[in-house]
């Protein structure tokens, strides 16, 4: 492989020499190592669970420009595993966290900084930049774009994802290896594939991806070992096993194929089907809503109401407001539980769930069943606001 | 014969929440099929209403994507490990 970075021009100041000089006495890195280090210039896509020990480890390691993008701002559930942030930065922007805690450890480090959305029409222009990309994204329509970028660009996808405590990493987009596309041709439809807001993290797993990430973005940089690419690194933390699967480059695909069809950046909201990262009400399930506010009132003046609860039982423990626990999953085989003359309101998390149980029992002969708008986050909120969250 | 079907977390609610699922059959297609009249709520997940394979669902037989084999033909042997590898977006 061509080498990726040049680090002939680069030089480092004795306190740098110092700071790096358990790499340089490596064979594997040596001073010439630490020089490719400081000249290349790395785009981390994201600064949450992956971006956090990603960016944390490059720093330290030495690469001289990290360019960071985020929109987000901290709140505290991101703390269980975004180790940028800290408790006193929740309500900041996360671009002000990391790059605080960046040049922390290491002043020496430039950060350019984008406080945007990674998009269609700037993901080609801020691509321009940097040598290695890494993407730390959470939603399907980014990780496209990323990767269709990387590869109109001709620019590493250093690759990573997360669910509940299982990993997968690659390298994607490099000259003879295979793109995310190869694997994956299309996206799943919205819906079929829960989120991490919906599913959990463990919150040690991005760390370990991350950190694989930061691994291999390093090698790139030297120029050492056997990158990841054309393989699919799986991780299961609660096996603690890892896993190596064998990736081609699919000839026929259809943004790094012999022909291509995708010869700019698309559409990637249109093409993943528009969905939130958070696990909002499903556009597809159109419902009637009722309001915190009202379902208060109408229960404060002792209306005939029963409220189902469709969470799990161990959401149930963390908080309720002492619906009648059915899981959305068990309702068809409990659905004698409940009384069809009756007014149900069903509430969930944050609504999508309630919603389908309300399709479901709509079309099941309740006609007198409702969602809670905003789900127990929301009756959390406007109505009880006693009430922990989660 | 017997093979082994990981399954992936993302599909073990479809799955009696097994990680490991033993199933009888002779290619890699009789293996999922056997696997989804084991578990029919995995269905909808591995396969499209007209039957195919979702495209972001990737089936290995030990560490080669059946895409590359002889897909749904490729035979299996007793020691042979099937891996059901979704597509997963997380990373905040």
């Amino acid at each position: 492989m061509a080498e990726l970075i040049d680090g002939s021009q680069a030089t480092l100041s004795n306190d740098e020499i110092l700071r790096y000089s358990r790499h340089l006495i490596m064979l594997e890195v040596t001073l010439e190592g630490q020089k490719k280090l400081k000249a290349a210039r790395v785009l981390c896509v994201g600064t949450g669970g992956l971006g956090s020990p990603l960016a944390l480890y490059l720093a330290a390691a030495g690469v001289g420009t990290l360019g960071l993008v985020d929109f987000d701002v901290v709140d505290y559930t991101n703390l269980q595993r975004q180790v940028l942030h800290y408790t006193s930065d929740v309500g900041r922007l996360k671009l002000d966290s990391a790059i605080d805690k960046l040049t922390a450890i290491n002043p020496f480090v430039e950060i350019r900084r984008f406080d945007t959305y990674l998009n269609s029409q700037n993901a080609l222009e801020i691509l321009s930049g940097f040598d290695i990309i890494a993407d730390g994204t959470d939603n399907f329509a980014t990780r496209y774009l990323v990767n269709d970028a990387c590869v109109l660009s001709g620019k590493p996808n250093v690759y990573a994802s997360i669910f509940r405590f299982e990993g997968q990493a690659s390298i994607f987009a490099t000259e003879a290896g295979p793109c995310y596309r190869c694997l994956y041709p299309e996206p799943p439809p919205p819906g079929l594939v829960p989120s991490c807001a919906e599913g959990g993290v463990l919150g040690v797993l991005p760390g370990l991806l991350g950190v694989i990430q930061a691994t291999e973005v390093i090698k790139l940089i030297l120029g050492v070992g056997e990158p990841l690419i054309g393989r699919l690194l799986l991780v299961d933390a609660l096996a603690m096993r890892f896993r190596e699967l064998r990736v081609r480059k699919n000839q026929e695909c259809p943004v790094c194929g012999a022909n291509p069809t995708v010869k700019e950046l698309i559409d990637y909201n249109q093409f993943c089907g528009i969905r939130g990262e958070e696990s909002g009400v499903s556009t597809s399930t159109k419902v009637p809503e009722i309001l915190p506010e009202e379902l208060k009132r109408r229960l404060d003046v002792q209306e005939d109401i029963f409220v189902l609860d469709v969470r799990e039982p161990h959401e149930y423990q963390i908080v309720n407001i002492k619906g009648h626990l059915i899981p959305l999953g068990d309702l068809p085989t409990r659905i004698h539980e409940l009384d069809s003359s009756r007014e149900i309101v069903v509430h969930c998390k944050s609504g999508a769930r309630s919603a389908k149980a309300v399709d479901f029992l709509r079309k099941s002969g309740f006609k007198h069943a409702s969602s809670l708008t905003g789900g127990i986050l929301a009756w959390a909120d406007r109505v009880d606001p006693s009430l922990p969250k989660y | 014969m017997s093979v082994k079907v990981l399954i992936p977390t993302p599909l073990r609610p479809y799955a009696g929440k097994q990680s490991v699922i033993e199933v009888t059959a002779q290619t890699v297609g009789e293996a999922l099929n056997d696997l989804v009249t084991k578990h029919p709520d995995l269905r909808k997940h591995l396969f499209s209403e007209d039957g195919k394979l979702r495209s972001f669902v990737n089936v290995y037989l030990n560490d080669e994507d059946v895409r590359y084999l002889s897909k749904d033909a490729t035979p299996v042997k007793e020691t042979d490990t099937i891996i059901i590898v979704p597509s997963v977006a997380g990373g905040r």
